[in-house]
């Protein structure tokens, strides 16, 4: 078991940390997607830093696809830690003399594919896992998805590919915040859940959990069935992590001003104080 | 052109074990059909299901396959259009979308499957190539090319089966990038690509049986477009007409009038292209053409006026 741990302590406070250089970027630019990288931030922390293999250069040498794009900043400052993306990527990011930009852009170092239109990365994600697993490579590959995102249809093109070719190689995840543009998933589109009995029917395997709870998420992908894809679906919170951000669909796009930013400085200070040392 | 383009696929697909093929729920018979027995792990039918048969062939060619993709044009890249612009176009990546029943091939269909349009979409799109061979010939030389490019994404049109051969004498042989002189005139130059190219020919008979000189060219490569190329012929002809199977805006014949103007040119341009409409014909090829004023005839009529 991980609860407990010290790797679930220093997850804790490692995503503390994520929310803090997401902040300090936000104080750089005049919006950017701060909720949505706080809702999937244990999610993605547990890819890169519970699950993800790496080579012997010390890399990944699995993949991760930010198919829900606008959540990015979450990614961003974990490349900017294992050093795949510089400080300097960073303090340019959405400049012109920077490489950084609200979505992401293959070719940026870390960067899989070009996603924030929504419902490609699913599709991209199970072309990669079906190629390693043709040229047999044992690569996992890694999708986070919006709960938003769920509804494009070309979504569902995918779910219903990935088991029939096999990918047992790929892992989902859908940050289920419960948010969209113009109101709840679950109220814009109550017929739509539970998700997990649907991607079960369609051939996944599905766990629906706190996508905030980091020991659980890691432990629920080291411990699946492994025969069939897997999705994930992390119930999570909007803004998790600062108090007037969460569950406030201003916060999809906008940075603290002064004020705010050091209010959730101080609520990510006391979080921090409750972690064993 | 359909069993060409299998047959060539599939010898070049012996050797080369990074080309797959993602079909969606419709393929060749023949040749892929072998591929498919061969390499059974290089073919996926995703089914009616033409987003993720765009997504599986950018997430493979991200891996380093060299996938194509293939189905009726408007489902290859109408229906997918976004999947096309921003996982094979905006990554670059070297991803063949085969269009098959480009134009009004599919002439009893209905506008549905009419890829009436698909030339300047498919133009429109950054990093991407456009190919439309005008015959079996062409099919085969650009599918070899296709099969090695390492450029990025490419769109290839092609009609369905049982062209004619339209190259047989062809003064020069098909390169990529290159508009290609079938045969040579020193009046006229008719410029077209895609089977319709075969009205070009007829046209060219025509002129000559009165007393004109005239040269055939297929523009088989739409982008790039051989600026040089056209420009030529724009300045060595009194007369330039060119015809394709697409509608007006942004294909070749606007392209051509643009080129034009920048090169200052002095002859006469005729374009002939599709109606900017959805003509509710149903009738053969040849007819539903004919309905959007595409015929030897009409042509005529119009290009001999003063």
């Amino acid at each position: 078991m991980l609860r407990n741990t010290r790797e679930a302590d220093e997850a804790l406070r490692r995503c503390l940390n994520w929310r803090r250089r997401i902040l300090a970027v936000s104080q750089q630019v005049s919006a950017l997607h701060v909720a949505p990288a706080f809702s999937c931030i244990e999610m993605v922390d547990a890819v890169y830093f519970g699950l993800m293999r790496n080579g012997p250069d010390g890399r990944p040498m699995d993949a991760f696809v930010m198919s829900k794009g606008h959540g990015v900043m979450a990614q961003y400052v974990m490349l900017e830690h294992l050093g795949i993306l510089t400080r300097g990527d960073l303090d340019d990011y959405c400049t012109a003399r920077g490489k950084l930009g609200a979505h992401p852009d293959y070719g940026t170092p870390g960067i899989e594919a070009s996603t924030g239109s929504l419902g490609h990365g699913l599709g991209l994600a199970c072309g990669m896992a079906y190629a390693d697993r043709i040229q047999g490579s044992d690569r996992v590959t890694y999708c986070m998805l919006g709960d938003g995102e769920m509804q494009e249809g070309s979504v569902w093109e995918a779910i219903m590919m990935a088991p029939n070719l096999g990918l047992s190689n790929l892992v989902a995840f859908c940050d289920f915040n419960d948010f969209q543009g113009l109101g709840r998933t679950r109220e814009t589109h109550p017929h739509f859940y539970p998700l997990a009995e649907k991607l079960e029917s369609f051939g996944w395997e599905a766990i629906d959990l706190d996508g905030h709870d980091w020991p659980t998420v890691v432990e629920a992908v080291r411990n699946r069935q492994g025969n069939k894809p897997l999705m994930v679906i992390g119930r999570t919170v909007k803004g998790k992590g600062v108090s007037y951000m969460e569950n406030v669909a201003i916060w999809h796009y906008r940075s603290p001003n002064q004020t705010e930013y050091q209010q959730a400085l101080d609520e990510l200070a006391a979080a921090e104080a409750g972690i064993p040392a | 052109m359909r069993n060409t383009f299998a047959d060539t696929f599939y010898e070049a697909g012996k050797t080369d074990s990074r080309l797959a093929i993602v079909v969606a729920d419709i393929s060749p018979a023949g040749s892929i059909a072998k591929f498919r027995e061969d390499s059974p792990r290089r073919f996926i039918n995703t089914g009616v299901a033409e987003q993720v048969m765009i997504g599986l062939t950018a997430g493979m060619a991200q891996r380093g396959l060299r996938p194509f993709a293939y189905t009726i044009a408007t489902f290859a890249l109408f229906r997918p259009y976004e999947m096309i612009r921003d996982d094979l176009c905006y990554q670059n990546l070297p991803v063949t979308v085969v269009g098959i029943g480009g134009g009004v091939t599919y002439s009893t269909l209905g506008a549905t499957h009419h890829a009436q349009e698909d030339i300047g979409l498919a133009c429109g799109l950054p990093n991407m190539t456009v190919i439309a061979p005008c015959d079996p010939a062409e099919v085969l030389a650009a599918t070899k090319w296709c099969v090695t490019q390492e450029r990025g994404p490419v769109y290839l049109r092609l009609a369905k089966a049982g062209e004619p051969q339209l190259t047989t004498d062809a003064v020069e042989p098909w390169e990529f990038g290159r508009l290609r002189h079938l045969r040579r005139g020193t009046d006229v130059c008719i410029i077209s690509y895609g089977p319709i190219l075969k009205m070009g020919l007829e046209l060219a008979a025509e002129l000559e049986a009165r007393g004109q000189s005239v040269g055939v060219a297929s523009c088989h490569t739409l982008k790039p477009l051989d600026r040089e190329g056209i420009i030529q012929a724009l300045q060595g002809h009194r007369q330039v007409i060119v015809i394709e199977e697409t509608t007006p805006n942004g294909a070749l014949g606007q392209q051509v009038k643009a080129l034009a103007w920048e090169c200052g040119a002095r002859c006469r341009l005729d374009t002939f292209a599709l109606d900017d409409a959805f003509h509710h014909v149903y009738g053969n090829h040849a007819e539903l053409l004919a309905a959007h004023g595409l015929s030897t005839a009409a042509m005529l009529e119009r290009i001999t006026k003063t």
